[in-house]
């Protein structure tokens, strides 16, 4: 509907800011959130931190248009356009079709929208595959490949769709310890300059990954100050900062 | 070899145990006719049973396929439509109280003694497994393929052509598995209510003459048809669709 038609995918995005002011939402009548103010800084990766049930993937899926706002909730991208077509969405689970073949799976956004599927765009999808180490499984089913490779195809189909904010709800959980830090870096080295929302139950992830980092946590859930570690991400995993800042993480989360 | 030789050994001791059976009672034979009895008329009468199973193929096949046709366009209409939803799915789950069987006598009366009322006999049956199996599969797609395609932009329609549709074929097939199943019992009440050809009309025909050997006969060409159908489609469905999780952990054990 409100798609943005860029001519080549290597012209840069100007970056978009998303705030998200009066947040409410309830639950078998009891507040999980209310009166939550929070913002994602255009082109920088947010982390959001916390316990399970606190609210993080349902704050993810307001500014992703698949939850209902709670009046009086109120989400808006900061430079007034709408946000409905700018929004790519990548989740735990990879969510490849399994009728599809790799390349396919890159592609279906285009078939969702009807887009023709020119040579132009099946190149594009194919460089998108190159760059996460798959151009040599472009026909392969998602049963054949391995977790680490279909969560690769989920990131080049997140970038296939090309979109200014990029909402991530732990898409790195599934995964074991080595393919996790090894997706990381490619994820944070093919979508900087986005806006991030990166949804994580891992310290470890949000020191390496986030610009900004923010605790959710309580009942009603509130959402703490911005930490901000020093040096560009992908931060190297045994950096001491790290260590130290994981630490402190650790303990405002038990908190 | 063993899930041949298994079911092979199961059907030679109960022929045995038939033959025995037969020689221990002497029950005269238009009563139960021994297997070589079986076997001769089955052999002698080729010609005839296999002119009638044509007819029963046939439609079998055409309500197969009407009913397949039938059972898709309900399920899309049902899942796409919402007033479809509430105002039919009553009058489907309530015509499904009405046995089959019970409108057998008047399809033939509307339609004749030919193979129309049979081919609606086997429509009819087939046509509520479909339906229901489909519309079931297109409800409980993945949520998160749903969410996937509403962030992509994909209208309702295109997420149902592109990622409903083809995520509730398995379960398609599985209805249709069943309506396979169950599709040569139609054909054949068919039959039996009015007919002039067909295997339930002869085996009614050879019944009403005494030949009892012909009529089992007829009986197990109708068993190995079924039998045939079940695993043709069977095979084909899995063909089609090599993704679905289907796959019977106690078939690949045995």
């Amino acid at each position: 509907m409100h798609d943005i038609v860029r001519p080549s995918a290597s012209a840069p995005i100007p970056p978009v800011g998303v705030s998200i002011r009066r947040a409410r939402l309830t639950f078998d009548g009891a507040a999980v959130f209310d009166g939550l103010d929070f913002s994602l800084q255009g082109g920088r990766w947010t982390c959001l931190l916390g316990p399970s049930g606190v609210g993080k993937t349902t704050l993810l899926r307001l500014i992703a248009g698949l939850a209902a706002p709670e009046p009086p909730t109120e989400v808006t991208a900061e430079d007034g356009g709408p946000l409905a077509g700018r929004v790519a969405y990548m989740a735990q689970q990879d969510l490849l079709l399994p009728w599809l073949s790799t390349l396919d799976n890159v592609l279906v956004g285009s078939r969702l929208r009807g887009e023709k599927i020119s040579p132009a765009l099946t190149g594009r999808a194919r460089d998108l595959l190159d760059k996460v180490g798959l151009g040599d499984r472009l026909r392969a089913k998602p049963a054949e490949l391995s977790g680490g490779m279909r969560q690769r195809v989920a990131l080049a189909r997140t970038l296939m769709e090309d979109r200014p904010i990029v909402l991530m709800d732990e898409p790195f959980s599934a995964l074991d310890a080595i393919t996790r830090l090894r997706l990381q870096e490619e994820a944070a080295r093919l979508l900087t300059g986005r806006t991030v929302l990166l949804v994580t139950h891992d310290p470890l992830e949000a020191l390496r990954l986030g610009h900004d980092i923010h605790v959710m946590a309580g009942q009603p859930a509130v959402i703490g100050p911005a930490i901000s570690p020093s040096g560009p991400p992908p931060r190297p995993p045994d950096a001491p900062a790290l260590l130290a800042g994981q630490a402190d993480l650790l303990r405002l989360l038990a908190s | 070899m063993m899930r041949v030789v298994r079911p092979a050994v199961t059907a030679a001791v109960l022929v045995v145990a038939w033959q025995m059976l037969v020689w221990a009672t002497g029950v005269p034979r238009f009563i139960l006719p021994d297997p070589v009895r079986v076997a001769a008329a089955l052999y002698e009468r080729a010609g005839i049973i296999g002119y009638h199973a044509l007819f029963t193929v046939s439609e079998i096949l055409g309500g197969l396929a009407l009913g397949g046709v039938l059972g898709a366009v309900t399920a899309l209409v049902l899942s796409y439509f919402r007033p479809a939803r509430r105002w039919l799915m009553p009058v489907l789950v309530f015509s499904q109280a009405i046995p089959v069987f019970a409108l057998a006598p008047l399809l033939v009366l509307w339609m004749g003694y030919g193979m129309a009322s049979k081919i609606a006999m086997a429509t009819l049956i087939i046509y509520f497994p479909v339906t229901s199996a489909f519309f079931d599969g297109l409800r409980r797609t993945e949520p998160g393929w749903l969410d996937l395609a509403q962030t992509m932009g994909g209208s309702r329609w295109s997420t149902l052509i592109h990622v409903r549709l083809p995520a509730a074929l398995p379960a398609f097939a599985s209805g249709l598995r069943v309506a396979t199943a169950v599709a040569p019992i139609g054909a054949v009440v068919g039959e039996w209510v009015g007919a002039s050809a067909g295997l339930g009309y002869l085996m009614l025909h050879a019944n009403g003459r005494m030949q009892v050997d012909l009529m089992f006969a007829a009986l197990l060409t109708l068993a190995v048809i079924s039998v045939t159908f079940y695993f043709a489609v069977d095979a084909l469905l899995r063909h089609a669709l090599p993704w679905q999780p289907t796959k019977n952990s106690n078939d690949e054990r045995d």
